[in-house]
């Protein structure tokens, strides 16, 4: 067993205990920050199969970009361990046994697939040269196209989250009513209440 | 390194995504395990691109490159459609101060 091989099953005992603590986490900052290690894994498979500008990407990408998006959003509505809303236990025993059923399913199906190799280590299609030019020579409409996905994902993000105007003054006027309570009464009285 | 270690590794990841979205009600959570599961297939179209380049690299140099590229472009999707959902769990989150996602039953009303 080279040093390849013992990358692999490190990374891949890792990723998969990452991921289970993604979805057994109560805290969902905890549950942001396992999902980054499986992020970190998945390109440490990136690096063994040299395909190294997606594993660049790939931190780049999403534990650098999408991660600290969700850690704000997160932080920003202050989820905690007690906020967190509990499912049914059978329910959870339900969708468990649903996916080991799927487990099953496709490990039996895929099984007896014959045996191809992958190349780790070696190859050169997965650097950055050889990528731009086949993406800048064949794939340059795609490329495009996907500025104008960008684009128009950048400005539903800001209508969906822009604030509605009502909505506004109505958090004006709450905050006021606040204000007032708080001048009136005793503060120690109304952190209490 | 056999093809179907990745296959069987990209396999767990999916499934492990597919019970978080089936057990958790945060809609965060749900959310952070579609990515994983895109990640997975992203894993498994490295793997098979490599495979690829490994069976065909005497007829073509850069064959099994159009894979690695399918990857790239799932990453922009993502990145876009996280965007997107981020704003929708927000607004969910100011119009019921949860994110619980049983709440979004009252669409329907």
């Amino acid at each position: 067993m080279g040093i390849t091989q013992i990358l692999f099953w490190a990374l891949a005992a890792i990723a998969l205990f990452s991921a289970l603590m993604v979805i057994t986490s109560k805290n969902p900052v905890y549950s942001v920050l396992w999902l980054i290690v499986t992020f970190f894994t998945i390109s440490g498979h990136y690096l063994l199969l040299n395909a190294q500008f997606l594993a660049i990407v790939n931190i780049i990408v999403y534990a650098g970009a999408i991660m600290v998006l969700f850690l704000f959003v997160i932080m920003l509505m202050n989820l905690s361990k007690d906020t967190e809303p509990q499912k049914n236990k059978w329910l959870k025993l339900a969708g468990a046994v649903a996916g080991g059923c799927l487990l099953l399913v496709l490990v039996a199906a895929l099984r007896n697939t014959e045996t191809r190799m992958t190349e780790l280590g070696s190859g050169n299609i997965g650097l950055i040269q050889n990528l731009g030019n086949v993406l800048f020579k064949e794939y340059v409409v795609p490329f495009e196209i996907a500025s104008i996905l960008f684009l128009s994902a950048m400005v539903g993000a800001v209508v969906i989250g822009k604030r509605e105007k009502k909505r506004v003054e109505d958090e004006i006027a709450d905050a006021e009513v606040v204000k007032t309570e708080f001048h009136q009464n005793e503060p120690s009285a109304f952190l209490n209440r | 390194m056999d093809i179907k270690y990745y296959i069987f590794l990209s396999i767990a990841l999916f499934v492990i995504g597919i019970v978080g979205v089936l057990t958790r009600r945060n809609a965060i959570i749900i959310f952070m395990c579609i990515e994983l599961m895109l990640n997975s297939v992203n894993l498994l179209l490295v793997a098979f691109s490599k495979m690829h380049h490994l069976a065909n690299a005497a007829t073509s140099a850069t064959a099994g490159s159009e894979g690695q590229l399918f990857v790239f472009f799932i990453m922009v999707v993502a990145a876009a459609e996280v965007s997107v959902g981020l704003a929708i769990i927000v607004m969910l989150f100011r119009n019921t101060h949860s994110v619980d996602v049983n709440f979004l039953n009252r669409l329907k009303h």
